[in-house]
């Protein structure tokens, strides 16, 4: 793709970076961040966590324990940066994919693989966690958000929601009128879209014929693109947009430029699409090994500490693993449970009938 | 007792529940100002301000999407869509978002989210204005479907379904927005998922919903005078649905005729009909039948007084059922 390069000197750069792939840091003039090493220990273990949960889930469905996964390798620095940029009471929509957003929000990993498991469709409790539930209907999601960022205004409440979408889904018309809703309410919502490069065959070319980030300013709200890679850069860029929404300027929409550097679900195969070589120039971009030259070259961290998180990390895995083969299958009848909150004498009825029929079974299961 | 349009009674009711409730909106096109093309929301942006009553841009997909937003927040939204062929573009919101999130929470979520419909033909209007959309949301499991027929259910089944945790899809037949009728406010209402016997009988039972039952009604009335004796059921609540009035009716009966102005193929009356012949097969003198509107689109304007069913076709049903 080719951007314009003939604008003014006051435009902004297309891409806000902060940390370069060799891990050097790097001034913007509108962007900056200040982080304790201990804070910069805590992204990289984020990012070292998250990557090892996604490869167990992975190795989970290729080994028919879950039915499908949707990987966020590659994406990490995105969905970490932005899920720190949180507060407690800032909200957060995520698609499918959000793995990273979701451990921010402190969601056991686990109770994200039920989905994929398919021993149900969601297993934590939204409210909980300012984490809600996955949206696999592509674009769905913003929509709440905006809805959600109205209901913050009328509490008037210190808050602002977040939701997540891919570069496929600027194509949905609800993202655009979840785009013209925050616009037109000055609803306080990020509008962060990872664009990834694929919408799982399809390339970015398919969906925009202009960078993603530049849709805003026809929507009437600011757009900015942000090194997905860089966790710092996505760090800064987010809380700087939520501060704005939770201060009543409106919505913002920033485009995570990244790349998936895996397949869309583990039903894929990347290989009929694209070229071997976009990978591995993708590679040396890689969200995680730029937070550890850096922490290498100005001693924030050791050999030790690296060795400690990967540890960490094996541990995680075998937990996430143990954990999952340990999920129980759910019981029949709770097909019939939570579809209403009410009772309802219809569910009533097939609920008696399916429970009259799975006892003419010896043991009472089929 | 006070004597009200429907449109009006139904006003009263959301004016009623705002009042109860400061977590109770209103949204949609033109619901503000102008207080909707049928005046439904009349004078209540005036009264609750423009945060509680919201003018919304013309999407309906948003205007569902939002409103999922707004109740996940702990807000009651009450969404008017302007005309039951416009709410298509928002079945995707209501089919796989707001029907399933209770569900897909484990509970954990409920989703107050009420769906205004007006519904139905009877006006003249151009096409995409008088469709009864009502078996695709019925077909959906994780929504509650129902249909008023007068001014007194206008006026407390909408209260009814503001109340409800669960999302509703609630039709409002708009050629009976300005037929009168007698509210009592303090009356204590049916429960929302009831229907009523609104003429007793023992000849048929002819059920009916929404704009059908004053038709039904008035058919009743005509043959009454030949001495045939006809039992109207306003099934008020289409999911889940009062298969009890239906079938005990039945079993008095012996006959029964289904009416509404959706197409019969795949409609409501289907699924009426089969459980009826499944309840009540050792009752039945005659096949259950149905009358309704065709497998086609909805016509043009001059000829939709051959597609929706009226008094002669409702009783030439009844006439049939007497064939056998």
């Amino acid at each position: 793709m080719t951007f314009d390069a003939s604008r003014g000197a006051e435009a902004p750069p297309e891409l806000v970076q902060l940390l370069t792939p060799e891990g050097e840091r790097v001034e913007h003039p509108a962007y900056d961040i200040d982080l304790t090493p201990e804070e910069i220990r805590g992204l990289y273990r984020d990012l070292v966590l998250v990557r090892r949960v996604d490869m167990e889930a992975v190795a989970l469905q290729r080994q028919g324990e879950l039915g499908i996964w949707a990987s966020l390798l590659g994406q990490e620095a995105a969905q970490i940066g932005s899920g720190r940029a949180l507060t407690d009471a800032d909200m957060a929509f995520p698609t499918y994919r959000e793995h990273g957003v979701a451990w921010c929000r402190d969601v056991d990993p686990v109770n994200l693989l039920g989905l994929f498991r398919g021993v149900n469709h969601g297993g934590w409790d939204p409210a909980e966690h300012n984490f809600h539930l996955y949206t696999i209907v592509i674009g769905s999601q913003t929509l709440h958000a905006v809805g959600y960022a109205m209901g913050i205004q009328r509490d008037g409440a210190d808050a602002a929601t977040i939701v997540y979408f891919g570069d496929g889904a600027t194509s949905q018309g609800d993202v655009n009128e979840a785009f013209i809703w925050a616009s037109v309410f000055n609803a306080p919502v990020v509008f962060f879209c990872q664009n990834n490069q694929w919408a799982i065959s399809e390339p970015l070319e398919k969906q925009s014929k202009i960078p993603l980030y530049r849709r805003a300013s026809g929507f009437g709200f600011p757009g900015i693109r942000v090194d997905g890679n860089d966790v710092f850069a996505c760090l800064a860029v987010t809380r700087q947009a939520l501060k704005n929404a939770r201060e009543g300027q409106g919505p913002t929409l920033i485009e995570a430029f990244t790349y998936r550097m895996g397949a869309h679900t583990t039903s894929d195969d990347p290989t009929r699409y694209r070229v071997a070589g976009e990978l591995e120039a993708w590679k040396l971009k890689d969200p995680i090994e730029r937070v550890k030259a850096y922490m290498f070259k100005t001693q924030i961290a050791d050999q030790d500490y690296f060795d400690a998180i990967d540890a960490e990390a094996a541990d995680l895995g075998r937990d996430v693993r143990k954990r999952c083969l340990e999920m129980p299958d759910p019981h029949p009848l709770e097909i019939f449970d939570n579809v209403y909150t009410e009772p309802h004498a219809l569910l009533v009825e097939e609920r008696e009938q399916y429970a009259a029929y799975l006892a003419t079974f010896e043991g009472g299961d089929r | 007792m006070t004597t009200l349009t429907l449109a009006k009674a139904i006003n009263e009711g959301l004016r009623t529940a705002m009042e109860a409730d400061a977590k109770v909106l209103v949204m949609g096109e033109d619901v503000g100002k102008l207080g909707g093309v049928f005046r439904v929301t009349d004078g209540l942006q005036k009264d609750f301000g423009e945060s509680r009553v919201i003018d919304t841009p013309l999407a309906e997909s948003g205007i569902i999407g939002t409103a999922i937003g707004l109740a996940l927040r702990g807000y009651r939204p009450v969404c008017e869509i302007q005309f039951d062929g416009f709410v298509f573009p928002a079945a995707d919101q209501i089919i796989t978002q707001l029907a399933k999130m209770p569900l897909r929470s484990l509970g954990k979520l409920r989703l107050p989210v009420v769906v205004r419909i007006p519904c139905g033909g009877g006006i003249g209007a151009v096409e995409h204005h008088s469709e009864s959309p009502e078996a695709y949301f019925t077909h959906t499991g994780g929504l509650r479907v129902v249909a008023c027929s007068n001014p007194a259910d206008g006026f407390h089944m909408i209260q009814q379904a503001i109340r409800c945790d669960d999302p509703v899809i609630f039709f409002e037949p708009k050629r009976r927005y300005w037929e009168k009728g007698e509210v009592e406010r303090g009356a204590p209402p049916l429960p929302f998922d009831r229907g009523e016997v609104v003429r007793p009988g023992t000849d048929v039972t002819v059920v009916a919903y929404g704009p059908m039952v004053r038709t039904c009604l008035e058919a009743a009335a005509a043959v009454a005078e030949e001495g045939r004796s006809l039992e109207v059921l306003d099934l008020r609540s289409l999911n889940p649905l009062d298969t009890e009035l239906i079938y005990e009716s039945v079993r008095k009966t012996g006959r029964c005729v289904i009416a509404h102005e959706a197409p019969v193929y795949s409609g409501l009356g289907a699924e009426i009909a089969t459980r009826v012949t499944e309840a009540c097969f050792y009752h039945l003198e005659a096949p259950v039948l149905r009358v309704g509107g065709f497998s086609t689109p909805y016509p043009p304007s001059r000829l939709e007084d051959h597609y929706l069913p009226d008094l002669d076709r409702v009783l030439d049903a009844v006439d049939r059922t007497f064939a056998f």
